[in-house]
């Protein structure tokens, strides 16, 4: 008797191309996947808890290992929200360093993204090419607060350290080194049959589907949706600088792709108008009571992540601890899109789709 | 070697004949060290790193030092393994891949089996490797590894058609499906005598197929990394495993000796002026230029999809070398015959 029989397939936590401790049990029929379901929590470190008994500044170490790929954001998302709480002033110097860094990690975090998507597709080069540049934005870090990944660089009314000697010539150089980098990255991968054969029209979805879904970033503006925290409800000084929100026409992997090679661009035009305008002195912490009891009331501000919409709702009975921290984690949100997308599509096609939705697993659990 | 081949079989004919396969089989496994080696000094190159460099003077131990490791390391066989299969399916990979070395032509002189259908005994041969890799999937009762096997079987028969056929243009031209032959068909003097001008579509195909059947990038699905973890191979530990990757190598060797006899003329020189350079020479150089450029290739290319390779190999190189076939013969048939 010969029958066919669907396949269970445990892809993950332990797989190279999950990203991390992510896991997904797919139902395979031959190759196809005719279900999927995503299973997170195995980075559970329940963030969100530990924050109701720490004061503010104790926090902001947590945040950076949430996204672990982008603590510059997440640092900034906490101290913006405290921030509009207790409406501080924020001295200029320290306000343009903070989005120097933060258009930096948005570089490092894209330049993450598409090595390791490569690295997913089976090119192995393109991943070491841009970590190579990541380093250099890394050591720039490194510079400004000892850290490499998670800074813990900023803090409620300012930033912690001020630029050291030569810094922001540094920041400087780098700029036209990446655009140059930018369009070597274009020539090796962009243009490659093979890389577009496998991503052109997979992963497809509509911009109602990916509004429904919640999804934002990237993986909304490649739908065509123009919506981009940074332009849409400007925060920090983004409305004192040009630049231009990327979107994409169908909705599948390579609009996605083509979108955060863009970002990249436009976050170095971005610096080099914000290099510019640096101001040349002035503090880099405003005036902060010693300790930070934002009044009692609710708060939630939100900013443009590399990877959406990264939010934080403060929920405060006037004390040095949050009664209730909650951070809305875009690569969570992201994903919930997934099962859906997956259905229909091959093996082949999951790490494709996967690798495209861009998570970062710290961040997904939290 | 021809005169002890041609002779009826005694005992000290069967001991020489088994001390050259012995000589032979360390040829290729010196071959197989630094080929690793090689690789991964090159790609390292080309990926901005340094690549191995530790083990002995810049390295050079370093695959020694692996193949040491991989041979003392705990033979596991999972316990829902179908056992038989499980140990056989490495030595099928690798007995195959040995075999079809016998018939390539190093020069005039040096070489082993001087057989009539030299080709026809490759590509038979070859092909019994997929069968090992099937098995290996198959036995190691793991769904990775299943999946592996399945997309092997898919792939290598896809792209046997495609690469049997764009050498029939070869075959056509010299006459012969003796290697010997074909290379002394090339002998005009001058580069542009040898097989890969003339027979250009063919030589393309050829090469893209031959990596295919590799199982190299662009075309390493069967053990695609990042999908299937490492293909067909999970469950194998040891010296099991490097079975697979030693015939794999060896494959390496053969494909680009094969393309170096096909199309590239063999021993003869790229120009008359050239000739008092020894043919090995000559060989040796071209076919290090074959193991460069799949090991190139590797570091530029991501990983095709399953459907596209199929799509591939039966919508595109299958007409195609077909076409050639065509064309080929219609050239013969109004230019040469007459």
């Amino acid at each position: 008797m010969i029958r066919t029989e669907e396949l269970l397939l445990n892809v993950g936590p332990q797989h190279p191309s999950t990203h991390g401790v992510f896991r997904i049990i797919v139902k395979l029929d031959g190759e196809v996947i005719t279900e999927a379901t995503p299973v997170m929590g195995y980075l559970h470190r329940g963030t969100e808890k530990i924050a109701e008994n720490l004061n503010f500044t104790q926090i902001i170490p947590y945040t950076d290992r949430m996204d672990y790929v982008s603590a510059m954001t997440n640092n900034y998302v906490l101290v913006h929200a405290v921030e509009t709480m207790m409406g501080l002033e924020i001295p200029e110097r320290a306000e343009y360093l903070r989005l120097v860094v933060m258009e930096l990690q948005r570089v490092a975090s894209h330049l993450v993204w598409w090595g390791t998507y490569l690295l997913d597709i089976g090119a192995m080069s393109p991943f070491l090419y841009a970590f190579r540049d990541r380093e250099i934005i890394i050591d720039l870090f490194n510079e400004l607060c000892g850290a490499r990944l998670t800074y813990n660089y900023m803090r409620v009314g300012g930033v912690k350290w001020d630029a050291p000697p030569g810094w922001l010539d540094k920041v400087r150089d780098f700029i036209p080194y990446m655009e140059n980098k930018l369009v070597e990255y274009d020539k090796l991968v962009s243009g490659n049959e093979i890389f577009l054969a496998r991503i052109k029209g997979v992963g497809r979805y509509d911009a109602a589907t990916a509004i429904d879904y919640g999804l934002s970033g990237a993986n909304l503006r490649c739908t065509g949706v123009d919506f981009d925290i940074r332009k849409a409800e400007p925060y920090s000084l983004y409305q004192l600088f040009e630049f231009d929100v990327p979107l994409g026409q169908i909705g599948d992997c390579y609009d996605r792709y083509r979108i955060r090679l863009e970002e990249i661009r436009q976050s170095l035009r971005i610096l080099k108008q914000a290099l510019a305008q640096f101001p040349s002195g002035g503090d880099t912490m405003g005036k902060v009571p010693r300790v930070i009891r934002p009044p009692a009331g609710e708060v939630y501000v939100r900013i443009e992540s590399p990877r959406g919409e990264i939010g934080c709702h403060i929920v405060s009975k006037g004390k040095a601890e949050p009664y209730r921290l909650k951070f809305r984690r875009p690569s969570f949100v992201n994903l919930q899109i997934l099962p859906k997308l997956l259905v229909g599509e091959t093996m082949t096609n999951l790490i494709t789709i996967l690798g495209g939705i861009d998570i970062v697993v710290g961040e997904v659990d939290c | 070697m021809q005169p002890w081949l041609n002779q009826a079989l005694t005992w000290s004919n069967a001991l020489v004949l088994f001390l050259w396969v012995v000589v032979f089989l360390f040829i290729v496994l010196g071959f197989v060290t630094y080929a690793i080696y090689f690789e991964r000094k090159v790609i390292g190159w080309m990926q901005l790193r340094i690549g191995p460099n530790r083990v002995g003077p810049l390295g050079l131990l370093q695959t020694v030092a692996d193949i040491f490791k991989l041979l003392i390391k705990e033979d596991t066989i999972p316990r829902k393994a179908d056992r038989v299969l499980f140990i056989i399916a490495p030595a099928l990979a690798y007995i195959p891949a040995f075999s079809v070395l016998a018939v390539i032509p190093y020069t005039q002189k040096l070489y082993f089996a001087d057989l009539n259908v030299g080709l026809l005994y490759y590509v038979a041969l070859s092909g019994i490797s997929t069968l090992a890799i099937v098995l290996g999937g198959w036995a190691s009762n793991n769904k990775y590894a299943l999946l592996g096997g399945m997309r092997s079987a898919a792939q290598m028969i896809s792209y046997e058609v495609p690469l049997v056929i764009s050498v029939v243009g070869v075959i056509l031209l010299s006459g012969s499906l003796n290697l010997r032959d074909i290379v002394a068909a090339q002998d005009g003097g001058w580069f542009w005598d040898w097989n890969f001008l003339p027979q250009i579509i063919g030589f393309v195909i050829f090469i893209i197929a031959a990596i295919s059947e590799l199982n190299r990038t662009p075309f390493d699905l069967p053990e695609a990394e990042s999908e299937l973890v490492a293909g067909y191979h999970v469950e194998y530990s040891g010296f099991r495993f490097a079975f697979f990757m030693l015939s794999e190598y060896v494959y390496v060797y053969a494909i680009a000796a094969l393309t170096t006899v096909l199309f590239l003329g063999g021993w003869h020189a790229p120009a008359p002026f050239l000739d008092f350079v020894p043919g090995i020479v000559w060989f040796l150089l071209k076919f290090a230029f074959i193991v460069f450029f799949l090991f190139w290739i590797r570091a530029t290319m991501p990983r095709i999809r399953v459907d596209q390779l199929m799509g591939l190999g039966w919508k595109v190189l299958l007409p195609i070398s077909l076409l050639n076939v065509f064309l080929t013969a219609l050239y013969l048939e109004l230019f040469i015959k007459n």
